[in-house]
């Protein structure tokens, strides 16, 4: 209970900077138990400000004024999104008896902040005592390879190939990949990721690589596009949501996590290297509606 | 998803069926869809409200003009009011007095840094001398990944050592533009989010201190409904010039461009098309009205078929697809014409309901690749053109090596153009009479 509450206090925090959060409208207009219909036309409005998309806003009013629960009508749209989100498992974890190392394969579309959640990853699984090695197969852009291992020039492929053997050989606990952005339109640069999987499935055999894919909150319905097109090039086991202090609300999750059945597994709040949150969906959710400007 | 909406609001459209002048029932028809798909292409909520308002009032008892169709008016309607909004602002890009200067804000990760080289290679092509400013002393390799990038484009970079504060690597800027002799500077500036008060009070020193010229808010295609808050706040820190809208090449809509035009009156000035610094295009509003639609460009597109593309030759093409006698000759004479018609990425993404082949051609938005493309086709023997099914291995190597690709390379085109083949057979069987494949949206 304790655990929960810290989480939920934390990514309060983290949202708590946002002021004037869409929930927070939201909260003002659903109190009391009947809502009019101009009411769940504003509410519909609001879910639609925070980027949960037109249609599945409209699903959500539709199905919590179809409640004939004695709830409020907060408490049936808080429902009703919350059964959009995928049950987590808590033994969930990124390690696995008989796997080691672990990998984690790190993608997305270029300016999401895949390098810096690594980052705040390895700070976080360093100072639980792990050994952890970087792969940056961002072979485009020199300076990022700055920020993590550098490794330029070379083809991405073997890059991780490379970092597969050392972190076999140096008994790593963890291997973190980061790939260049890509924008997932460009085929070529798709086939390149589907490779990088190929090796790293052909270097470790069972390794099942945890794909995650960074997203960043402001994005909108293209969001739930870059999701389903990196799911079939790669096949993504979690998403990342960055860049939750700002004002955006990341909705579109809730569309991924129904369409794809892909969790969101962690919350980027901030650019310091402890801004990483796992993901809690309900937190999520209440926190949305705890918001207050 | 995308291909969806436009296909419902497609089918609505050709539905309607007034006569003579739009009816009110016609445009209470189409208002719906119209309302979706410019929300699914994030535009900003209540600019949708207001919009879709506009159109109702253009649209309805509006006279059918030509031999256009109910739906073709309204398309044109609702093409021209986007036209109209996304018009806003001033457009023009000003460099004026020396050193003229440019500071380029937004969002962490929107594109600042590609596009700052984009610009600097820009006003080259003006006649300018510009310096490079890596005024982002906040990021670990920001300024490593300016250099390099100045480096590659032989423009300087103007850097400060680590915990420089932002104002003093402007001032510092100023004094090594007047002894380099560079005439124009581009700062570079710190993604920041609008709620830090902080940062926001720094742009707005920087503003006092250099009075840049143009301050360009660079702005992500892909930023859904906050995108007007976001404008709304840099606009209120500092005097927000223009807008430039990034990585336009991938499917993002770009509906962020429409609200932050419509409700801040902000112009777009620039379009960012791709990493590479050569990938800056100036903006037609018309081109994203289109694509913002999910329904294409249309009109404009079937202007500019009928251009370029000679009747007779379009005749035969038609036959050919029909027959399923494409060959590679004839995807050769496609290439030069569509190079004439504009940039493929463009036509590609103007075309609705192109689906499978256009996920096949979007092999070749990329330029560089389509000249490739164009390589492989010239080093087959006109015999390999006509019978791609006789490039065996040898000739598969013979032709790689002639043309300086590789192997895997002529195997996909290959690939590619026999699964293009059997789509435009599917093609050419399903649809009826019509020009390009029955682009239009209804039938007299």
């Amino acid at each position: 209970m304790v655990e929960e509450e810290a989480l939920q206090r934390e990514l309060e925090d983290g949202l708590r900077r946002s002021r004037g959060g869409f929930m927070s409208r939201l909260r003002g207009l659903l109190t009391g138990d009947s809502a009019s219909p101009e009411t769940w036309a504003e509410v519909e409005e609001s879910l639609i400000a925070g980027d949960v998309g037109a249609a599945l806003a409209m699903e959500v009013v539709e199905r919590a004024r179809a409640r004939r629960t004695s709830e409020t009508a907060e408490a049936a749209v808080r429902a009703e999104l919350a059964a959009l989100l995928l049950p987590r498992d808590p033994r969930w974890s990124l390690y696995h008896a008989g796997r080691s190392p672990a990998v984690v394969l790190v993608l997305g579309v270029n300016g999401t902040g895949k390098t810096t959640t690594i980052g705040k990853l390895a700070t976080r699984e360093v100072a639980a005592g792990r050994r952890v090695i970087l792969a940056a197969a961002d072979t485009f852009r020199a300076a990022a390879s700055d920020q993590l291992r550098h490794a330029a020039g070379a083809d991405p492929a073997a890059v991780v190939f490379d970092a597969l053997d050392a972190g076999a050989a140096r008994g790593a606990d963890l291997v973190i990949i980061d790939t260049a952005g890509r924008l997932h339109t460009k085929s070529n640069l798709m086939d390149e990721l589907a490779k990088i999987r190929r090796v790293i499935d052909r270097r470790l055999p069972g390794a099942s690589p945890e794909t995650l894919l960074v997203l960043d909150a402001t994005t909108g319905q293209n969001g739930l596009i870059q999701a389903v097109a990196f799911h079939e090039a790669v096949g993504l086991t979690g998403i990342v949501l960055t860049k939750l202090d700002s004002t955006a609300r990341g909705g579109i999750v809730f569309a991924i996590e129904r369409r794809l059945g892909v969790p969101v597994r962690f919350a980027g709040v901030g650019e310091r290297p402890e801004d990483l949150v796992d993901f809690d969906p309900a937190a999520f959710v209440a926190a949305l509606f705890e918001a207050t400007t | 998803m995308f291909d969806n909406l436009s296909d419902r609001l497609r089918t609505t459209l050709a539905n309607l069926t007034g006569r003579g002048r739009v009816t009110e029932a016609d445009v209470d028809a189409a208002a719906r869809e119209i309302r979706l798909a410019l929300l699914e292409a994030d535009v900003n909520f209540k600019v949708v409200k207001d919009v879709v308002g506009r159109i109702r009032e253009r649209a309805i008892g509006a006279e059918i003009l030509g031999s256009l169709t109910a739906g073709q008016q309204v398309v044109k309607i609702v093409h021209d009011e986007l036209v109209e909004l996304l018009s806003a602002g001033d457009r023009t890009f000003r460099l004026q007095g020396n050193p003229s200067v440019i500071s380029l804000v937004g969002l962490q990760g929107s594109g600042k840094t590609t596009t700052a080289a984009k610009l600097a290679r820009h006003v080259v092509k003006l006649g300018r001398r510009p310096l490079l400013v890596a005024a982002d002393p906040y990021r670990p390799a920001a300024a490593d990944q300016l250099a390099t990038l100045g480096k590659a484009i032989d423009i300087p970079v103007h850097r400060a050592p680590a915990g420089t504060a932002t104002i003093d690597i402007t001032r510092g800027a100023l004094d090594e533009a007047r002894r380099l002799t560079r005439d124009t500077i581009i700062l570079d500036t710190a993604g920041r989010l609008t709620l830090d008060e902080t940062l926001m009070a720094e742009i707005a020193a920087i503003d006092a201190a250099v009075h840049p010229v143009e301050t360009l808010l660079v702005v992500d295609a892909m930023t859904g409904q906050e995108a007007v808050a976001v404008a709304q706040a840099f606009a209120a820190a500092v005097p927000v010039t223009g807008l430039i809208l990034t990585k336009i090449d991938g499917d993002a809509r770009g509906g962020a461009a429409l609200s932050i035009a419509t409700v801040t009156g902000i112009g777009v000035k620039f379009l960012g098309t791709g990493e590479k610094t050569d990938a800056l295009e100036v903006f037609h509003p018309d081109r994203l009205a289109g694509r913002i639609l999910g329904m294409g460009d249309i009109l404009t597109l079937v202007e500019r078929a009928q251009e370029t593309v000679d009747a007779t030759q379009a005749k035969q093409l038609e036959e050919k697809l029909r027959k399923a006698e494409f060959t590679f000759e004839d995807f050769l004479e496609q290439l030069q014409q569509v190079q004439k018609m504009g940039p493929i990425g463009q036509l590609v993404s103007m075309v609705p309901g192109m689906g499978g082949i256009a996920k096949d051609a979007q092999d070749a938005v990329d330029r560089g690749e389509l000249k490739r493309t164009e390589a492989i086709i010239r080093s087959m023997t006109r015999h390999e053109r006509r019978e791609p099914a006789v490039i065996n291995g040898a000739r598969r190597r013979r032709i790689a090596a002639g043309s300086g690709t590789s192997l895997p390379e002529v195997n996909r085109l290959i690939k590619q153009f026999s699964e293009m083949q059997r789509l435009m057979k599917q093609l050419a069987g399903g649809r009826g009479r019509g020009t390009l494949g029955g682009l239009s949206i209804g039938r007299r």
